[in-house]
């Protein structure tokens, strides 16, 4: 892993979230700018993918369940060659094929349509389970947001996944500790939610969401198929809700918000100044 | 291939046919995957499941989860088939069916058992009567419900290798019998099962028996009814219809709400066609279900064969 790199394309990957949301006035910004770190890790370092034949068959696929995460997910996509990067100015324009939430159908690199939340949860348990029946050695990778754990739906499929010992998925858990109206805590309390996905039967790790190396290990330590015991493995992202952009951090009911003007600028000029510090 | 009807119920309950077609499917095809939610047993599939848990898959009663693997499952390739009860392969899923199969482009194929008064003692809780309103509503949705053992065989088959999401409403225990082993059936294309001039019945599922009893009936009056089995909900066989239109007295009969079932789909058409036969919906008027043997709901809900007579001697 070239840190360095991995880190730029993190930073590209925000930078381009930003852009796109502030091309259409709003938009789920700070759900997406936390994830942008174990996207870049992904798609720069770990996935097995294909951009020029996006449904190769023998890849690696990734369930976007907390769907509005979607801008974050199109830049990772773009960055890497899997569809134009001009497609990111037409976010949620008329007969875009980037929607605010995933769709499988529309857009080449994204493997599941979610957008219900949980949703994504049970399609990358059977996605997980097809690939396990086929013997095939390709992992499925779930982003799940922490509000979305509210949903009965993920235990359901936490449940299952355990049960068919789907060592081939690992599902990331954006514990970013704010949902869509107020934190977690004062919402609905998701207690200890390492402890809640290991009496699942997971294999928990816990990381700092936004480094890229601690990512990169819990991946590669425990991320083969034959190092986490046989369980599903559940990666717990330490994140901030608008990670890395403070101007975005610091807007308290930041889950779909308008980013225009001065903060634009300023999200902007933010996520320009890392790159010039990385040396891209 | 024939309409064999003569008033006795199919020798094998369905859920026998249910339980034998699914492992036969299962071994045709390597991509098929049942999936129950912790009712195998009551559909015949649990031994299935004991001798090939790597093709019959029981996901708990977590009847959301269910749909939602069986999408994933489709979208690596697989060809999955989910049961469960009715209503919560109905209502308790509709999200997951709508968004994560039909909306999400997987191909999926769902299965809910005891349709409306064939729940019987299970009661009002389990008496699905708006499972295909909603299934109905769902863009390019397929909406079936069977009406005989062979056809249930024979659809089983058909749909494997059927895009998008299809909903299929059958009994467990067994109608009367319709059509010999061979009968041909197409998605589509209803079935006329009795040849009549003065009236049609366009009926489906249980409703099938109960309108060639009450065809017979009236024959014996000289009323020479046309008997047909839409089990194809939708797509409806809109030429069908029309057809039955020109004896000019037509009346629909479904095991389900008259809001949003078969009775409103043909009434759509044929006004839409710009005919008006004397036109009636026999269906459970706007209720709940509640519990009871079969027969009683029956006439409880106005299910019956004498209601379809009663209907047409007052509508002539």
């Amino acid at each position: 892993m070239d840190i360095k790199q991995t880190k730029i394309f993190a930073a590209k990957i925000r930078l381009e979230t930003v852009k796109m949301i502030g091309k259409r006035g709003f938009g789920h910004v700070a759900g997406s700018l936390s994830v942008a770190d174990a996207l870049a890790v992904l798609y720069n370092d770990v996935m097995q993918v294909r951009p020029e034949n996006p449904t190769w068959d023998g890849r690696d696929k990734l369930v976007m369940s907390k769907g509005h995460a979607g801008p974050a997910l199109y830049s990772a996509l773009a960055l890497k060659g899997f569809f134009p990067m001009d497609w990111l100015n037409t976010l949620n324009q008329p007969n875009t094929k980037l929607p605010s939430h995933c769709d499988a159908k529309l857009t080449p690199g994204v493997d599941a349509t979610t957008g219900s939340l949980g949703q994504g949860a049970s399609v990358a348990v059977g996605i997980a389970l097809a690939r396990q029946m086929d013997g095939l050695d390709a992992r499925t990778y779930l982003f799940l947001g922490d509000g979305e754990c509210n949903e009965g739906q993920v235990w359901e499929a936490a449940m299952f996944a355990n049960q068919h010992k789907l060592a081939n998925l690992t599902a990331f858990v954006d514990y970013n500790k704010r949902q869509l109206d107020g934190t977690v805590a004062e919402v609905m309390d998701l207690g200890d939610i390492a402890a809640k996905f290991a009496s699942f039967g997971w294999y928990v790790q816990v990381v700092d969401g936004s480094c890229v190396e601690e990512i990169h290990k819990a991946l590669t330590t425990t991320g083969g198929t034959d190092n986490t015991d046989g369980k599903p493995l559940c990666i717990i992202l330490d994140t901030v809700k608008g990670a890395g952009v403070s101007v975005i951090e610091n807007v308290e009911m930041n889950h779909h918000m308008v980013v225009e003007g001065d903060l634009l600028n300023a999200a902007i000029a933010e996520c320009e100044a890392i790159l010039a510090e990385l040396g891209a | 291939m024939s309409i064999i009807y003569d008033g006795s119920l199919d020798k094998i309950v369905y859920k026998t046919v249910f339980g034998e077609t699914m492992e036969a499917l299962a071994k045709a095809d390597p991509d098929v995957v049942y999936l129950d939610a912790d009712l195998m047993a009551s559909i015949g599939t649990r031994d299935f499941w004991k001798r090939n848990p790597k093709q019959a898959i029981n996901c708990g009663i977590a009847e959301a989860n269910m749909i939602g693997v069986a999408a994933g499952l489709s979208s690596a390739g697989k060809k999955p088939y989910c049961h469960t009860f009715g209503p919560f392969a109905s209502r308790r899923v509709f999200d997951q069916a709508f968004l994560s199969v039909a909306y999400g482009g997987n191909n999926v194929r769902i299965f809910g058992s005891d349709p409306g008064v064939t729940a019987a003692f299970n009661g009002g809780t389990h008496m699905p009567f708006e499972d295909i309103a909603l299934y109905r509503a769902v863009p390019n949705a397929t909406v079936l419900e069977i009406s005989d053992g062979a056809m249930l065989k024979t659809l089983m088959w058909q749909l494997k290798d059927y895009k998008g999401l299809s909903y299929t409403r059958l009994t467990r225990k067994a109608y009367p019998t319709i059509y010999s082993d061979d009968h041909k059936f197409t998605i589509g294309k209803g079935e006329v099962v009795r040849a009549g001039k003065d009236a049609a019945i366009i009926a489906c599922g249980l409703m099938v028996g109960e309108a060639m009893a009450a065809a017979q009936t009236l024959a014996a009056e000289g009323v020479d009814v046309q008997v047909i089995d839409m089990f194809t909900i939708k797509p409806l066989d809109v030429d069908l219809v029309l057809n039955a239109a020109k004896t000019g007295m037509l009346i629909t009969a479904e095991n389900h709400n008259i809001i949003g079932g078969l009775g409103d789909a043909v009434a759509a058409t044929l006004l839409e066609a710009g005919v008006s036969p004397k036109f009636k919906r026999i269906g459970v008027n706007d209720r709940f279900g509640q519990v009871g043997p079969q027969d009683f709901l029956q006439k409880e809900y106005g299910l019956t064969a004498e209601n379809i007579v009663n209907t047409l001697r007052g509508m002539a």
